[in-house]
């Protein structure tokens, strides 16, 4: 399975993933209106780590475990994994109990900021393409699976 | 010291009803022009810090950002512009020489513009090089005086070093160090793809890039960093670095804070110390001296590779051109006062040195009529724009050009001319590794690439149109050039006819 990943040696710790990704996940689509009138959380974010050297950024999004243990954590039965192996979380079901928050080893998922919900990556599967990875300015952004991953790594 | 007259050269104005507070502006300008107000949840600019670089502008997902001239006026006077009084202000608050980068930007004529282009018509049949063979290969390198053949047709002459570039254009000696190490290996990587040569500049060669050494020509300057036995073998050819075209006269100077570890190693010089590279080589003052050099490097390397010699376009480029080729060298390399640089004395940069396109056409002329014209290729530089240029500069002349501002502008450079601070947004002219990033060679490098096969395929294109199907018959051939614009003096040194004549 393919699976968006993040390569820090190219991340510029820009923020765009965030801005897109924000972008996808609205309702209105729209850049302006989704950052202006709606509240969405990123399921992207980009991470500072402090390196002797320099500023080191990698961005942060969820691993569609083959087990994943924020399903089974899951009270409410949103969140599961779908037939292609896309970890989802159903919104409607969702109660925003934050059990997968916790048991998340990557922390790839987030409390939205309305609080209602939570916010993962899908790879933008309602969207049809994974806009993060289109709008990386540098590159950083790729979707692969586990070998072709490996090999660039 | 009191007040700071110094007021801002750009205006950075936010579209409110765009600005989505994203803070990608903030987290990428190296100037630290935009801030975040986290009370007021809106983005702040201070456009005094704006160097007009465009990275702020291109990365912005709404495009809410403009960025113009600061609206602030002096009274208008022809002589005391804006400019010059500002220049003023900044050298009598600083004690300081006035730095700049790129090439001079003053409005002296440019005379590729006022050159054109012939076309077949009716009496000769013009080519078209989608469907007829068209070439654009080039060999730098002395050529001998006759080619002897033995009974079979087997060539007997014994050729001096060639270099062969697979169309007339290389990319201009930008030192590692002045420029990132992923600009380098962009570079790098597309003049191996293009079968054409890129040019270290005066600060040696990293042993990661030796891989490249087929298309790479190591340059030797007056400070002789990172020069030794493998540089110098490791390339084609090797360039012996008299002149600049921004700076003539003038040495180099990289300050300590770029030398880092990687910088010093390639350069053999300490970590954090200042590179200067003294106005004249110590060791040249006059052509016998340089002879000396150029065949000391002719030693080291066998006599396998060719020697280039770069110079400045000055007064006497032609005399000094015609000393160069009888020191030995296998190459002329002229640089005009339009050629780029990191860091340039403004005075200079602005003031010294001739057009390219003059210096080309007097020293083909004067090689001609000395006769030795075939002892070297000619090779020109000092801001190739476009195509065209090329095509012109071979019509006066040239074998081959150089281009180094056309080559940045491809990697991402917006002109800026900011390149001596190190801060470069684009990750060109800087050795911070956050900004060295931004420049992705896998991206970048294709962008060179698809420059050079463009101009090559326009290259095909206009000599076609002139019936000619090899660049080696257009050259020197100045019946396919007509001035315009141009008085009898400029006519008589490009040796070019008037339009209609």
């Amino acid at each position: 399975m393919k699976k968006i990943y993040a390569f820090e040696s190219k991340c510029l710790g820009c923020g765009l993933c965030e801005v897109y990704c924000k972008t996808a996940h609205s309702k209105s689509k729209d850049i302006i209106k989704a950052h202006k009138q709606e509240n969405i959380t990123s399921a992207i974010v980009i991470e500072e780590i402090l390196q002797p050297k320099a500023v080191s950024y990698f961005a942060l999004q969820c691993r569609h475990c083959s087990s994943p243990k924020c399903v089974k954590a899951c009270i409410s039965g949103a969140m599961y994994k779908d037939e292609k192996g896309i970890v989802r979380n159903d919104k409607e079901k969702c109660v925003s109990c934050l059990s997968c928050v916790l048991v998340c080893p990557f922390g790839a998922i987030k409390k939205s900021i309305n609080g209602k919900t939570v916010s993962k990556c899908d790879l933008c599967i309602d969207y049809g393409k994974s806009l993060c990875i289109e709008y990386c300015p540098n590159e950083a952004i790729k979707l692969l699976n586990e070998n072709e991953a490996e090999a660039l790594k | 010291m009191g007040l700071d007259f110094n007021t801002p050269v750009f205006e950075v104005i936010r579209n409110e009803k765009k600005c989505i507070q994203c803070q990608v502006c903030v987290r990428q300008c190296s100037n630290k022009v935009h801030s975040y107000d986290s009370q007021d949840n809106v983005v702040c600019t201070d456009d005094i810090k704006c160097v007009n670089c465009h990275r702020c502008v291109i990365l912005c997902p709404t495009k809410a950002l403009i960025i113009r001239k600061y609206p602030l006026e002096f009274r208008e006077n022809a002589n005391w512009t804006s400019s010059v009084i500002k220049e003023i202000h900044k050298q009598s608050q600083t004690g300081g020489v006035l730095l700049s980068s790129m090439g001079n930007p003053k409005p002296f004529p440019i005379y590729w513009d006022r050159m054109l282009l012939n076309a077949s018509q009716v009496t000769n049949p013009s080519i078209d090089p989608l469907r007829e063979p068209m070439e654009t290969k080039v060999m730098i390198g002395g050529k001998p005086e006759k080619l002897d053949f033995d009974a079979k047709g087997k060539l007997m002459t014994k050729m001096p070093p060639q270099v062969e570039l697979r169309m007339p254009i290389m990319f201009s000696a930008m030192s590692y160090g002045s420029i990132s190490r992923n600009a380098h290996e962009a570079l790098a990587r597309a003049a191996t793809e293009l079968g054409i040569c890129y040019n270290t500049g005066e600060g040696g060669l990293n042993r990661d890039f030796y891989k490249y050494g087929k298309n790479t020509i190591v340059q030797v300057a007056s400070g002789r960093f990172g020069v030794h036995r493998d540089y110098l073998n490791a390339g084609a050819a090797i360039e012996i670095k008299i002149g600049q075209g921004a700076k003539p006269g003038i040495g180099g100077h990289l300050p300590g804070k770029k030398v880092g570890e990687d910088v010093s190693a390639t350069r053999m010089i300490p970590i954090g110390s200042d590179a200067i590279s003294p106005a004249p080589h110590h060791d040249i003052y006059s052509i016998e001296d340089l002879r000396q050099l150029i065949y000391s490097l002719k030693e080291t390397t066998n006599y396998k590779k060719p020697v280039f010699v770069k110079i400045a376009a000055v007064h006497n480029a032609a005399a000094i051109a015609s000393g160069i080729v009888r020191a030995g060298a296998d190459a002329v390399v002229v640089d005009g006062f339009r050629g780029g640089t990191g860091a340039a004395p403004t005075r200079v940069r602005d003031n010294v040195g001739i057009p390219i396109e003059l210096a080309l056409a007097a020293i083909d002329q004067r090689l001609r009529e000395e006769e030795i014209r075939n002892r070297v290729s000619l090779i020109i530089s000092g801001s190739i724009r476009n195509s065209a240029d090329i095509v012109k500069a071979v019509a006066l002349g040239a074998d081959a050009v150089y281009i180094g501002s056309a080559a940045v502008i491809a990697l991402g450079c917006h002109m800026c001319h900011s390149c001596s601070t190190g801060k470069c947004n684009w990750g060109i002219a800087t050795q911070e590794l956050e900004l060295v990033k931004r420049l992705n060679p896998d991206i970048m490098y294709k962008r060179l690439v698809n420059l050079v096969s463009a101009w090559n395929h326009e290259i095909q294109e206009m000599l076609g149109g002139m019936g000619i199907n090899a660049i080696d018959s257009l050259r020197g051939n100045r019946l396919m050039l007509r001035g315009i614009g141009l008085n009898e003096k400029e006519l008589n040194i490009l040796a070019i006819k008037y339009a209609g004549e």
